[in-house]
């Protein structure tokens, strides 16, 4: 009883924003104006802007996330390796700037790389050639890496301090060298914070509309770009609640293929 | 289970609970909906302390953004002040009350009959609007950075600004460009005519900086593009802030606008809204906004109050209009025309 009670918060608000939405989506994604059951609004992602549209978004997404992974291992690894005082130090560095708003830090990168831009200015200072990267899938990349790094940090950081050194320390013990103990060890070990940081990256930036409307000038049409202009411009909530529910299984498989090789369930736990 | 079903029952209950009560000043309140920077903040506090009714203020980049939160009637909005071919859509999707004039002694006035005539183009009976804004959209060019001659939407494709252009960001602006430096209608529905935009669109793609709306102003301040296209009522204030621009209406003629306030329907405080608009309609308040947001004001009294002469015979500001030819103002063109429009520019965008 008492548990109940106390899960009634949670029951509510997972009625109210999850459950009331979701089928809303659902409704308007398998309806036409005229409220008749179709599947039109789905089958519209095969059209040649959707799919470009989707293609380029799960292409822009992959990139980030593998970048995202190579630079937030060693980083991971290093806080891992650290003293207690030191490390919580750094992450809290690391931590900072998601305290300001994210739309904030994103319009920052826009002033930073624009053609006048400070980061240009220095350049031109310094008689460098200018970084012409500002509206390109470049500049895009760039701001999902910024602004999702942190989200894969975090999770490879709390499974490798899980990780007893002992287990470690057995494996040098045996003879293993270097290389031999990360691959067949720490690695190993780190698979649920690398799942956990992989989805924590690809989800969002597979549906950002912000960063490629800011960072992309409006010119590189992503999946979520698509998706917000069929609710706040068109006003078609059919065809945006039919490829959102295409985003939706495309999460979903992912999401599925994680758990595969996540067999413990440990990675979903930050 | 019981528990439950009760639970999802109060969910339900509490999401369909609105906001009740008049709420705010004194006399209650006023929701604004306007485009973003479009008035002198000043404006509204005067408005205030004048009569106790508290104004919620909230802010539209496009017309098409507009249209469905007025439409999802989720907010409910007491003035709005979409563009021409947006007030004939609200119109004849009934989503506008009649003003009742004898509440808006300013609004007749003072606003010259010119604009009320050039308004029955979209609001035939008169009855529904009252205009706040108008001017044109043109070229803003950075006489620095551009050697040859503008007065053509021609120089937009040229290869020689590539990167260096400013496009609009919304579908009407953007295919007006394209559909008048082909020599047709702005209100096209002819799909040759269309196609072909479409095609010199993409076509323009690469040599496109970036789609924008009101960051075209900041950018050319700064001198991040040599050419923007941009609405009349930004150019007084770029060349102020660079007096490198120049604002140049293209000879193949252009879009002529007016912004006026409507009354939604479902207007909570239809009455409060009514003396807002008669208020922003006072000589000395519409000239306080033209001095701020220097947009062209239909006001007659305002245009009489501004001291600066140079301002005051701008010719941007207040063009003479018989020498252009193929002036047009957006119609609306239906949900058929509206569907081809938004898939056509999707297709530019996708590209």
């Amino acid at each position: 009883m008492n548990k109940k009670t106390l899960a009634f918060p949670y029951v509510f608000w997972s009625a109210a924003f999850i459950v009331i939405p979701l089928c809303m989506v659902f409704y308007y994604g398998l309806t036409d104006d005229t409220g008749a059951f179709t599947f039109a609004n789905i089958a519209t992602i095969a059209t040649a802007e959707h799919s470009k549209a989707l293609l380029l978004s799960i292409e822009l997404s992959l990139i980030s996330t593998v970048i995202c992974f190579l630079l937030a291992y060693p980083l991971a690894m290093i806080l891992s390796a650290m003293k207690v005082g030191q490390h919580s130090f750094i992450v809290l560095i690391f931590i900072l700037p998601m305290w300001m708003n994210f739309l904030l830090r994103t319009l920052a990168w826009q002033t930073l790389l624009e053609k006048t831009g400070v980061i240009n200015s220095i350049l031109a200072f310094l008689h460098l050639p200018a970084l012409e990267i500002i509206n390109t899938p470049a500049a895009i990349i760039l701001g999902m890496v910024y602004n999702f790094l942190p989200f894969m940090v975090l999770p490879l950081y709390n499974a490798l301090v899980k990780i007893d050194e002992n287990v470690v320390n057995a494996a040098r013990d045996l003879g293993a060298n270097k290389v031999q103990t990360f691959l067949r060890i720490t690695l190993p070990l780190s698979v649920p914070g690398i799942i956990s940081g992989v989805t924590m990256v690809f989800i969002p930036a597979l549906t950002t509309f912000v960063i490629s409307t800011l960072l992309g000038g409006s010119k590189i049409l992503l999946i979520g770009n698509v998706i917000e202009q069929e609710f706040t411009q068109t006003g078609n909530w059919h065809l945006g609640s039919g490829l959102s529910i295409v985003l939706m299984i495309f999460i979903i498989v992912n999401m599925v293929a994680e758990a595969f090789f996540d067999k413990d369930g440990e990675g979903t736990a930050l | 289970m019981k528990k439950a079903f009760l639970t999802l029952l109060l969910a339900v209950g509490a999401l369909s609970l609105t906001s009740c009560g008049s709420g705010g000043g004194e006399n209650g309140e006023v929701v604004v909906y306007n485009w973003g920077e479009y008035i002198d903040p000043d404006v509204l506090t005067s408005f205030e302390e004048e009569t106790g009714i508290k104004v919620i203020y909230d802010e539209f980049e496009t017309n098409e953004i507009m249209y469905p939160k007025v439409e999802a009637g989720a907010s409910e909005y007491d003035v709005v002040c979409p563009s021409d071919y947006m007030i004939k859509k609200m119109i004849d999707n009934d989503m506008l009350a009649k003003i009742n004039f004898d509440n808006v002694p300013n609004a007749k006035e003072y606003i010259d009959q010119q604009y009320y005539d050039q308004s029955k183009e979209f609001d035939p009976t008169g009855e529904y609007s009252v205009p706040y804004c108008w001017g044109t959209v043109g070229i803003l060019y950075n006489k620095t950075m551009v050697d040859d001659p503008v007065d053509s939407w021609d120089i937009l494709w040229n290869e020689k600004y590539a990167d260096n252009i400013l496009m609009q960001d919304s579908v009407r602006d953007a295919f007006m460009v394209a559909l008048k430096r082909n020599g047709a209608s702005m209100n096209s529905l002819d799909e040759a005519e269309l196609n072909a935009a479409k095609d010199a669109l993409i076509e323009q793609k690469p040599l496109v900086q970036a789609y924008v709306i009101d960051q075209v102003r900041d950018k050319m301040i700064g001198n991040e593009a040599a050419l923007g296209v941009i609405y009349s009522g930004e150019a007084i204030y770029t060349q102020r802030e660079n007096p490198d621009l120049e604002y140049v209406i293209p000879k193949e003629g252009t879009n002529v606008w007016i912004d006026s306030w409507v009354i939604p329907k479902n207007a909570p405080n239809k009455e409060n809204a009514e003396k807002f608009i008669d208020y922003m309609c006072r000589p000395e308040i519409a000239l306080k906004n033209f001095e701020y947001i220097t947009y062209s004001t239909p006001n007659t009294g305002a245009r009489e109050l501004i001291e600066d002469e140079d301002i005051k015979n701008s010719k941007i500001a207040f063009p003479d209009l018989s020498q252009y030819d193929n002036l047009e103002t957006f119609s609306y063109l239906g949900e058929e025309g509206d569907a081809l429009y938004n898939a056509l520019w999707k297709e530019v965008k996708s590209e």
